[in-house]
């Protein structure tokens, strides 16, 4: 047990820093907005009505949306921003989960806030006036210590709240404690998902017991309560952030940002650029468990440096183009659109394809006679698909779905993992599936052949940002693993760390991968 | 003498369809202790608000020692008139020496003439000292209100304007304090404006008695001159009650009295 434990440790500094710094700078920017919405709203109903209903709205998105919603708002503002006074900023990681947070942390406080300050005695109020205090007086010496508590119990929620929703900012490029859940999920390894959890809710107690004795303390008016809280949560945030401020103080100049997707092959293989780029003397920092156009997006954009894509996913999601000339010219023509179009480097396919494709047991194709996409449209009726949560929405499926008149009984999106659960389990007949996937030898499934060419081929191609398009250094370090690896390296690396039993980290993977790739 | 200290002119309040305060004109020289007599709805409390600013007239002008109401600040001039009132309204943050000592604090006055200024004054409204380091919930209702009239004397207004002050307290408690306030208006030569719906209350404390109905002034005069038959039918059916009740007093004790 142990040595599982051990790679999570590992990653805790890294992980609990920067999901500190997220949490506390959105709590403290709520405060900021919320507090004095919050007294506005108190006093003119004209305010209180649109704020808490506003705020209201914002909590009924859901976090992960909410926090995927600031990513193209932010870009498209970043583009304004570019043309207007010449600067951008990063649309991924930190800045759209500070605001999404910020938004998702206001109702709280500003719910307790207006409670607090509107529930404060008449009497009193009545009593501030006749002593003659001006407004503001009234607000610091009467009205705001006497709602001091409730508040105090809004800030409580909110950084339980804003702490938990944190983990959801690893999609967007933001690295956090959810690092654990999301790639503990893919990779099926349940000890990272447990230990993210745990950490995650670990921190958000802890948070809310310092958090409590402040407001006890604001209640009984002892004092000791209150220091004893606010240094408390002052020493832990510091402690929590100190190998975040060593780290950027440490190691070289040149720091390479490596991107991953949200698979197990995408790890292993950020793993082996991050591990080669080290090993020549350069700081790596991962941004993992990307969705498919952040990944994209973010390397045009510069805040990704390199990461492993597709061909034919670039192919129908960013040219947008469904014909199907072959693989070679599909590699062809995609590095020269990519570079021509949006200045980003394709360094050269590493050897294998991960093509989607459809499979199903072998057991039943064979009793079906299914061996071609051809045979399954007749069958589709009978038959339920289960896909990825991108497949359907993916224009592949599209063309896929229209060249063979593909019309099943029923389909249903999984996230990777649980789609191979559903098939093994006989909830769904036929997969969505990648074909350098290890599962697919090892479920004993069988790829569907596409006769019509439906499906453009899929290369992994390194990707290098137009701002390194002249890096020598990065560039001659990931060069060496164009054409090197097979698809049945890629696969049992895969497998090694998707399968149930002896598992492996995808660091593990990558150093087993990189022994066979060679220098 | 110099003229009244407060002067109400035609003033009118109104909410909405309500006329409040309908047309009142008062005039009250200093020294004297007034006594607003009235049931709910006459338009007394809103007369009294409208002295210190605490509700602004739709019409007519307020005048504090012959300047017009609106030329300052109402935080301003409520700081020089002292405000007594049903609720009290003390802060039950604060000790009850801080409660006391908040308008000098607000006024501006050094930390040890505030100190100073607190002991006078709970020795002024006869509470023990101890009583300064305590919270107001840890207080007797009667005591609260003494620490309430403490906190509105304690920057030394010349006015005190009172709203149903001992309004919630026992009779007994309630005749105490009525006394001990009435010998501190002389004491400190204090104009006093009182609010109140008690006939006995406002015979007994008062120099001069304003009686309201529907926001207008009904009567005027001194608690002898309405026990004597002054005013109209609605004023004397008033003055009807305390006179059969201590016809029917004097009856029980017969010849002790």
């Amino acid at each position: 047990m142990n040595a599982r434990l051990a790679p999570a440790w590992a990653l805790l500094p890294d992980y609990l820093g920067q999901h500190v710094l997220l949490s506390a700078c959105a709590l403290l920017l709520g405060l900021a907005i919320s507090l004095p919405l919050a007294v506005a709203a108190s006093r003119s109903a004209a305010v209180r009505w649109p704020s808490l209903l506003i705020a209201s709205l914002i909590q009924t998105i859901p976090s992960l949306a909410l926090l995927a919603l600031f990513y193209p708002l932010l870009l498209a503002l970043s583009a304004v921003s570019l043309a207007v006074i010449g600067h951008g900023f990063p649309a991924l990681g930190f800045l759209p989960s500070l605001l999404a947070l910020t938004l998702y942390s206001m109702l709280p406080i500003l719910r307790n806030g207006v409670a607090g300050l509107t529930g404060v005695d008449p009497a009193i109020v009545e009593a501030a006036r006749g002593v003659g205090m001006t407004d503001r007086q009234r607000l610091f010496m009467v009205e705001l210590p006497l709602a001091a508590p409730v508040i105090m119990a809004g800030v409580r929620t909110a950084a339980v709240w804003t702490i938990g929703a944190a983990t959801l900012a690893t999609p967007v490029g933001q690295t956090s404690l959810g690092n654990y859940i999301f790639s503990g999920l893919q990779t099926e390894n349940w000890v990272f998902v447990l230990f993210g959890c745990a950490a995650s809710a670990g921190l958000a107690m802890a948070a809310d017991q310092l958090l409590g004795l402040i407001e006890s303390g604001l209640a009984r008016r002892q004092r000791w309560r209150i220091v004893t809280g606010a240094v408390g949560l002052i020493v832990g945030t510091l402690a929590a952030l100190a190998p975040l401020a060593s780290a950027s103080l440490g190691v070289g100049a040149v720091r390479y940002v490596v991107g991953a997707k949200d698979f197990s092959e995408q790890y292993i293989l950020a793993d082996v650029i991050a591990d080669r780029l080290e090993h020549g003397g350069a700081s790596v920092l991962r941004k993992e468990d990307l969705g498919s156009t952040f990944a994209y997006d973010g390397l045009k954009a510069g805040e990704i440096d390199t990461y492993v894509d597709y061909s034919g996913t670039l192919w129908a999601n960013i040219l947008k183009r469904t014909d199907n000339p072959g693989r070679q010219a599909v590699l062809t023509q995609l590095t020269a659109a990519l570079k021509q179009r949006d200045g980003v480097i394709v360094l050269g396919s590493l050897g294998f394809e991960n093509a989607y494709a459809l499979a199903m047991p072998r057991a039943e194709a064979e009793k079906l006679g299914i061996h071609s996409l051809d045979d399954l449209a007749a069958h589709a009726g009978q038959l339920t698909l289960g896909a990825d949560l991108e497949f359907l929405s993916r224009p592949e499926w599209a063309s896929v779905r229209d060249a063979y008149g593909l019309k099943f009984k029923r389909q249903a999106e999984y996230q990777p993992t649980f789609m191979y659960r559903a098939l093994t389990s006989g909830q769904a007949d036929v997969i969505s599936a990648f074909s350098s996937d290890g599962r697919i030898a090892a479920d004993d499934l069988v790829v569907l052949s596409d006769p019509r060419h439906a499906l453009p081929p899929y290369d992994a191609v390194v990707l290098v940002s137009p701002k390194r398009a002249g890096d020598a250094r990065l560039i001659g370090a990931l060069t060496p693993l164009i054409g090197k690896i097979s698809v049945d390296a890629m696969r049992a690396a895969n497998l090694t760390v998707d399968r149930d039993q002896d598992k492996a980290t995808p660091a593990q993977a990558a150093k087993a991968l990189e022994a066979k790739v060679g220098p | 003498m110099a003229g009244p200290i407060i002067e109400l002119k035609d003033v009118v309040k109104r909410y909405g369809a309500l006329t409040a305060v309908d047309g009142l004109s008062l005039a009250i020289e200093p020294g004297t202790f007034t006594a607003l007599l009235g049931g709910s709805g006459s338009g007394k409390t809103t007369a009294l608000k409208t002295i210190n600013g605490l509700i602004i007239p739709d019409g007519g002008q307020v005048s504090i020692d012959g300047r017009a109401a609106g030329d300052e600040a109402g935080w301003a001039l409520r700081r020089r008139i002292g405000y007594v009132f049903q609720e009290i309204g003390l802060f039950p943050h604060m000790t009850v020496a801080e409660n006391i000592a908040i308008g000098p604090r607000l006024a501006g006055w050094d930390k040890p003439t505030i100190a100073a200024r607190t002991t006078e004054l709970l020795k002024l409204v006869d509470l023990p000292d101890n009583v300064g380091a305590r919270l107001p919930a840890a207080l007797s209702g009667g005591q609260r209100q003494r620490v309430g009239v403490a906190r509105a004397l304690a920057a030394k207004p010349a006015i005190m304007l009172m709203d149903e002050p001992f309004g919630a307290l026992d009779p007994v408690t309630r005749d105490a304090l009525g006394r001990d306030y009435r010998a501190l208006h002389e004491r400190l030569g204090l104009t006093t404006v009182m609010v109140t719906h008690d006939v006995w209350e406002a015979l007994l404390l008062a120099d001069r008695i304003v009686v309201m109905d529907h926001g207008k002034m009904l009567a005027d005069a001194t608690p002898s001159a309405l026990l004597a038959g002054h005013g109209d039918e609605r004023v004397q059916a008033l003055m009807a009650t305390p006179r059969r009740q201590a016809d029917r007093v004097r009856a029980l004790a017969g010849g002790a009295l």
